[in-house]
């Protein structure tokens, strides 16, 4: 049995660096292409203004981009260091996106961004727009597999238990990456990111317009800024919606908490739009309704209904009731796959496995199981209703706030008035939080949401740690606190110097090397003469 | 079953290539980190040397992501069993690594002394550190790690962090940070003149002949250590989990696969070529030649380590018999089969694309246009 503050200690160390990491690539991934498209224009149109769009605003993408990639290592260290069991448990099937992701998607980005900063002399106007481009894909690619392996974890499809192994085992990759989940998630969670890239270039523009200073480049930005931020925040909006609709079949339970829904109820279900969810007494205190809002929101229709938290929890019962041989048997398995009659309860038993282990978490040997502790343990397939109900709302608020500002910088811009509308101006440079804030609540929702399991319905939170020592935990997660804090303290002092400082007056700066393009000689010199030309 | 056991060697031998991989690219960039205050004296000199790994570190870095990425998804339970046991170093291997990109990206854009100092060191730390971490875990591999399992492999490590730090692994620490300093120093000769090419290449002769001198004595050491040998089990390309075998310690059993094929002598030998080849190179100021022969002797060197465990790949010295080998611990076969068709379309792009960017970005960086350029390293 696993230390239950280890598995606590674990999860914060997991929820608090990710959370970390993800303040830094959806910014990534909206940048590269900001970008891209502003490189465009200088190739095709010629005007440098273009070029100096794209370098100053490259500066700012890789001061972001190095934290990205830094606290990227952390994440695919922790699978190994603190899941252990979930990586050898689902590693079959989780590992093979990430690792394609790595082959396909992150390679390509890594190896470019080295050539869009230090290439702009060596390359050609068209190979460095490619090169810019390819970052650009690169890092949604890479968005793209981190994510139908998210998914996997969400709405496990593609994948069967082997009684043999004792593992889940790839059945379909097909079904794994176009599982629904994985390509709603994918969407929303992408052009989250050109949203969060298209206010914060829309903010520092805006700063830039107070103070008066780089006009030119400032308005420019600022325009393209909003109409990529107009279209993705309507994106995001629209597939955020689409998500809710898949979660409501996949996970019944994270959409009873997201809307604080304790009882089932006949259609049409009304909309919570405020309330104070109370896991103990299961219900809300106090709650401002909208009739017929839910049934409309979450089923597309007026008469669609969803289960309640009273009604999930019995089928969690029965569920627990039916996984409990399937464990034993696999008990027995493990000592000798070939016991006939052990796999025969197994496979009459095998579709409710997860929820056997969720059980064990009380009664470890399952030899005498209590109903107290089968209910004990249907309570915990609820995950935390209050914090996700919110983190929700906080989610969705933020990002109509976003869609109104955009709308507003879209009018302000096209008609030329940005630049004087001082109060639009100031409220655009505190935009800047506000889709950070809201990505970090899109993961709360998503993975406390996802709770009490860390593979839906199939394997538990509870058993899914490493077995370290409390003494391990609190030590790695002190390092990381330090480490973490000192970054996030270098990182924003190097941001605002860069933003103060502003794009430089000279052009065509960024290759450290100065060695002509050969024209004569488009080989390299062999290395012999190379090192010759060094000799005294 | 035939597929399967073929398919499990194949992703034993692309986990060597990616791990060959990061070490030379990786260990070249470290390499340069950990040598960076001895062939740098001065600030400018110092950012030749970043700036000639500059374009490349990020994408070199993917190497580590990769081979990390293709144990978790080519053998599962290594990767789970592995990381989690050795958490003490995983941790100190990953916090030493992360602060490299920010050392990278950070350590110019303010001109003040100090902070390019502090900089300076945490290149020497996330350069040397890594490296030792990385050659010690190779090193615990042949003396097996204390692990056991519990009936649904819930993995348990009763070993202590100092157990990891014994000698032989300290050698093979050391081993790796040579091997290491060696690639630096014949990176820092391809792209740097003046002092610091003679700096480099004296630094590649020394580092060299360590690496030379601690891979025989690493070589002789091994006989002595008892190795493992499995006494049954239920074999290649069945799937099967660790619960199911039984396992021999045996003296001198890591040399039972030379004795068998003596052919793969040739694979430490070739380690032994590379070294010396290397030296040789740099005494001739051939550097890029000496590069190649570096990334030959890295070859050798995980090649021997992987021959001599064969089919082991992370041995339980409190457990022997759940010992995880290839056979033990691999994906399933549908998962390595589509791994595998990945694998072949993108990793020859990778190459493809790694080399054209190095073309791209080859021969001296200067160090007068550094000094004026804002987004030089």
């Amino acid at each position: 049995m696993i230390d239950g503050t280890v598995v606590d200690l674990s999860r914060i160390q997991f929820a608090s660096t990710v959370l970390y990491h993800f303040l830094f690539v959806p910014l990534t991934l909206g940048l590269s292409f900001l970008l891209a498209a502003m490189e465009t224009v200088y190739v095709t149109t010629g005007k440098p203004i273009y070029k100096e769009m794209a370098q100053f605003w490259g500066k700012l993408f890789m001061i972001n981009f190095a934290l990205g990639v830094a606290t990227g290592l952390t994440m695919e260290f922790q699978f190994g260091t603190n899941w252990s069991f979930y990586s050898s448990f689902v590693g079959d099937i989780f590992g093979a996106p990430l690792a394609i992701e790595g082959l396909m998607a992150f390679f390509m980005e890594s190896t470019f961004v080295g050539l869009m900063i230090f290439g702009w002399e060596r390359l050609s106007k068209g190979q460095h727009l490619a090169v810019t481009w390819l970052v650009a894909l690169a890092s949604n690619l890479s968005a793209l597999w981190i994510l139908v392996a998210n998914s996997f974890m969400q709405d496990p499809k593609g994948a069967v238990f082997d009684p043999t192994t004792l593992r889940m085992q790839l059945s379909s990759f097909q079904q794994l990456i176009f599982s629904p989940d994985a390509q709603s998630k994918f969407v929303h969670t992408s052009i989250a990111g050109y949203v969060t890239a298209a206010v914060f270039v829309a903010g520092i523009s805006a700063f830039y317009m107070l103070k008066k200073r780089h006009m030119e480049l400032a308005k420019r930005s600022f325009r393209m800024a909003a109409l990529y931020g107009v279209m993705a925040t309507i994106g995001v909006i629209t597939l955020g919606d689409a998500l809710g609709f898949v979660a409501a079949q996949a996970q019944p339970t994270k959409l009873a908490a997201m809307e604080g829904l304790w009882k089932s109820e006949p259609a049409p279900m009304s909309f919570n739009l405020i309330a104070f969810p109370d896991q103990a007494k299961q219900e809300n205190a106090g709650a401002v309704r909208i009739p017929y809002l839910l049934s409309l929101l979450v089923t597309h229709s007026i008469d669609g209904t969803v289960a309640g938290v009273n009604t999930l929890e019995q089928e969690a019962t029965r569920k627990i009731e039916n996984g409990i041989p399937a464990v034993q048997a696999l008990r027995t398995l493990s000592k000798d796959p070939k016991d006939a009659a052990a796999l025969a309860q197994f496979n009459a038993h095998e579709k409710d496995l997860g929820y056997g282990f969720l059980v064990q978490r009380y009664a470890p040997d399952l030899n005498n199981v209590t109903p107290a502790q089968v209910q004990q343990a249907a309570r915990d397939t609820i995950p935390p209703v209050a914090w996700v109900f919110w983190s929700f709302r906080a989610m969705v608020g933020f990002g109509l706030l976003m869609l109104a500002f955009f709308v507003l910088a879209v009018l302000y811009t096209l008609r030329n008035k940005v630049q004087d509308k001082r109060w639009f101006l100031i409220a655009a440079v505190w935009m800047i939080p506000v889709p950070f804030l809201a990505n970090e609540c899109g993961w709360l929702v998503a993975e406390l949401g996802r709770q009490p399991w860390t593979v839906f319905g199939v394997l538990p939170t509870w058993m899914s740690a490493s077995t370290h020592s409390v003494g391990y935990m609190v030590f790695s997660l002190i390092g990381f606190v330090g480490l973490y804090s000192i970054f996030i303290a270098v990182e924003m002092v190097l941001m605002v110097r860069a933003i103060r400082q502003g794009p430089e007056a000279h052009h065509g700066g960024g290759d450290a090397r100065p060695r002509p393009r050969p024209a004569l000689a488009p080989r390299p010199v062999p290395a012999a003469a190379h090192d010759t030309n060094l000799e005294g | 079953m035939e597929i399967y056991a073929i398919l499990q060697v194949i992703w034993w031998l692309l986990l060597g290539v990616l791990l060959i991989g990061l070490a030379v690219m990786v260990g070249m960039d470290m390499g340069v980190g950990a040598i960076l205050r001895y062939v740098g004296r001065t600030d400018l000199e110092r950012r030749v040397a970043l700036n000639i790994i500059g374009p490349h570190w990020d994408g070199n870095q993917v190497w580590f992501i990769l081979g990390g990425g293709a144990i978790f998804a080519a053998f599962p339970l290594i990767y789970a069993t592995a990381f989690s046991g050795f958490y003490v170093v995983m941790l100190l291997l990953l916090w030493t690594m992360i602060m490299r990109p920010l050392g990278f990206e950070y350590r110019s854009k303010i001109a003040n002394p100090v902070w390019r100092n502090v900089w300076d060191w945490v290149f020497l730390v996330s350069g040397a550190v890594p490296m030792i971490v990385f050659g010690a875990a190779f090193g615990n591999l042949f003396h097996g790690v204390p692990f056991h399992f519990e009936w649904n492999l819930t993995s348990f490590y009763t070993g202590s962090f100092l157990g990891l730090l014994n000698p032989f692994a300290i050698m093979s620490g050391v081993l790796a940070l040579a091997l290491a300093a060696m690639m630096g120093a014949l990176t820092v000769m391809n792209g740097a003149e003046g002092a610091m090419y003679q700096r480099a290449r004296g630094l590649v002769q020394v580092a060299a002949i360590v690496a030379i001198v601690l891979f025989a004595v690493g070589g002789a050491w091994v006989h002595m250590l008892p190795g493992y040998h499995i006494v049954s089990g239920p074999g290649a390309g069945v799937p099967q989990t660790p619960l199911q075998q039984v396992v021999a310690m045996v003296p001198g059993a890591w040399q039972a696969n030379f004795a068998a094929r003596p052919i793969l002598w040739l694979v430490p030998l070739l380690g032994f070529a590379g070294m010396l080849g290397a030296l040789l190179a740099a005494r001739a100021r051939r550097s890029h030649l000496g590069w190649w022969l570096g990334a030959l002797a890295w070859i050798g060197v995980i090649g021997t380590a992987g021959v001599s465990l064969f089919p082991f790949m992370l041995p339980s010295s409190s457990d022997p018999s759940v010992s995880l080998t290839v056979w033990n611990s691999s994906s399933s076969e549908l998962t390595l089969l589509w791994m595998l068709g990945f694998a072949l379309v993108f990793v020859p792009l990778i190459l493809w694309y790694t080399s054209w960017a190095f073309w791209v970005m080859r021969g001296k960086v200067s160090a007068e246009k550094i000094a004026e350029d804002e987004h030089a390293y």
